[in-house]
């Protein structure tokens, strides 16, 4: 593949600063657009679908580390206007396999220095992370996933109830109520991040290199040629390009970015994923004084919480049963949230929800994402993040722009081929990240 | 909220039934390839429009039935196979409504 040149000038974009933050205060100078409008154009070295953080750390990685910079991402509607827009905004690395957590303990290092790499806050705070157990079973499945993450230097051990209250007093931590909490495992690593500013930053570095961003531009079809299905799509062919409602593009390469949406693109191009669309609801509550310092999850009771710095609270829980495309909230939700957040905190009663929403999430059996590439040449899937992908989009990024530029898997992802299902090499993430997030 | 039409107790809080999700037809175990075998076990269509399903009316009469629904505007049709009857009516014609 033709690369522009090893080292990309990368285009003078406002730097961020204090002292600049000064200046433009007192002398009310505009402050610049942060990415441009590109013209449409109709040929590109990598086409990228979906303008979410893992579409846009793709692009941005694309060209930060391997200079290719004739690069497109094409999404829909706004960046960030899918998962990446609508996420509880909670990382970490404690999963359960090796494979994960090597995985997302790369995607923590690189959100560690973001902000610097970025010139951009992303408020990362590393607040530490508890998953409650409440039965024998769960308490077992924590010390496993401990051990598996003490092995591999992450921070990560099982804690007592007392200890449980000293670091988050609002818990009820009493043997008498419906589920007593028995232990947690605690991630001191684990924390927050502003996903929107996260999505912004990597727009912002990837625009500066040179990436076309095209927003409110939807793909209706991948270009194929030579494949066994209808119009050389499927297995055996190659991709040529996409349609989308801008018009045609021409690109050897194309990286689906699409989340809740991935079935659908890959069925333009022949290949079937497996992967289901689930709503996942969230809700937050107004704003009160910062009192819950930790992010709880409670895999029994089905919801997880947490504090953001302007003291709404805001919770999420396990994803809607039933397959759908739509994103409508549900009365089961509130009702069921509310009651499982009391059984834990019974002191926020008379708190109010503010809002409740909902986002698609690509779930896969595994509970573990799909990345590389197709039986169709050219086409790359980066998918199946279920309710967890906001944390890695980083390394998701980092580690597909190193594929597509090479040609070849990277180790790291290598366990999240999509054949891995055809030969029953499954790698199970449910332990961890079933309402885990 | 969804209403399901439960052949036997009628419209339904999708909620108070299990959701069985999309079916296909499973291949011959004895004659499947393992490769057959595991796309039955984990690939799956998920379209945005029409999707045949499985349900269960888990808390009310425990009848196992299918239903199409439409996953991008929630409406729902009866489904397509040959012979069966929902709730006792013919299937529709095949059409589109
Ligand atoms: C309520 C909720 C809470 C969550 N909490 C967490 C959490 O705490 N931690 C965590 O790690 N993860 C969490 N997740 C999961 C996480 O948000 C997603 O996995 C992640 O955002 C996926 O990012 P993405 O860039 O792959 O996809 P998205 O951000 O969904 O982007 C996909 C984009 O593709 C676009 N698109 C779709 N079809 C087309 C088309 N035909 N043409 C052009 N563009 C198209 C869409 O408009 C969309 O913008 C949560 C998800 C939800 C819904
Ligand atoms: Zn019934």
């Amino acid at each position: 593949m033709r690369q522009t040149s090893p080292v990309i000038k990368q285009r003078r974009a406002a730097k961020y600063s204090l002292g600049g933050l000064i200046r433009r205060g007192f002398s009310k100078e505009s402050w610049p657009r942060v990415w441009r409008e590109p013209e449409f154009g109709s040929h590109y070295d990598v086409v990228i679908i979906g303008g979410g953080v893992h579409g846009l750390a793709t692009a941005y990685y694309l060209a930060a580390n391997h200079g290719i910079t004739n690069v497109a991402v094409l999404e829909k509607g706004y960046l960030g206007s899918g998962g990446s827009g609508r996420n509880t905004a909670i990382v970490r690395s404690n999963y359960l396999t090796p494979e994960g957590v090597a995985f997302y303990d790369r995607s923590l290092t690189l959100y560690n220095s973001m902000a610097r790499d970025l010139n951009l806050n992303v408020m990362f705070s590393e607040r530490g992370h508890l998953t409650l157990a409440h039965t024998d079973s769960a308490l077992r499945t924590m010390h496993w996933r401990a051990e598996v993450n003490k092995l591999q230097g992450i921070n990560s051990s099982v804690i007592d109830p007392a200890e449980v209250k000293r670091l988050t007093p609002s818990l009820d931590v009493s043997e008498n109520v419906r589920y007593p909490i028995l232990g947690a495992l605690y991630h001191p690593p684990g924390g927050t991040i502003r996903h929107d500013a996260v999505v912004w930053g990597y727009a912002r570095a990837a625009d500066a290199y040179g990436v076309d961003l095209h927003q409110k531009t939807e793909v209706l079809d991948v270009l194929c040629t030579g494949g066994d299905g209808p119009e050389g799509k499927g297995p055996g062919g190659r991709v040529v390009g996409v349609r989308t409602s801008r018009g045609d593009i021409s690109a050897p390469l194309v990286v689906n970015c699409t989340a809740g949406w991935a079935s659908t693109i890959a069925s333009m191009a022949g290949v079937r994923l497996p992967i289901t669309t689930h709503p996942l609801q969230a809700a937050v509550t107004e704003p009160v004084k910062v009192f819950l310092p930790t992010v709880v999850v409670s895999g029994s009771l089905h919801v997880y919480v947490s504090q953001t710095d302007r003291g709404e609270l805001v919770f999420g829980a396990s994803v809607d049963p039933m397959a759908t495309y739509q994103m409508g909230g549900t009365l089961e939700f509130t009702e069921e949230l509310a009651s499982h957040v009391l059984e834990l905190m019974p002191g926020i009663g008379r708190m109010r929800l503010l809002r409740q929403w909902a986002g698609l999430c690509d779930m896969t059996p595994d509970y573990s994402p799909v990345m590389g590439p197709t039986p169709v040449e050219g086409f790359h899937v980066d998918v199946g993040w279920g309710t967890y992908g906001f944390k890695a989009g980083p390394v998701s990024g980092e580690q597909m722009a190193a594929c597509v530029a090479n040609g070849r898997v990277p180790e790291l992802i290598a366990p999240f081929g999509l054949e891995r299902f055809s030969r029953g090499d499954l790698v199970g993430e449910k332990g961890a990240a079933a309402v885990g997030h | 909220m969804l209403l399901v039409p439960c052949p036997v107790c009628g419209p339904k809080n999708a909620a108070e039934l299990t959701y069985r999700g999309e079916t296909h037809s499973r291949p011959d175990p004895n004659q499947a390839t393992p490769e057959e075998w595991r796309s039955y076990l984990y690939l799956r269509d998920n379209p945005a429009g029409w999707l045949r399903e499985g349900w269960f009316c888990s808390s009310g009469c425990r009848t196992f039935f299918t239903l199409e629904r439409n996953t991008t505007t929630g409406e729902l049709r009866e489904p397509l196979l040959p012979g069966n009857k929902v709730a006792g009516r013919p299937i529709s014609d095949g059409t589109e409504p």
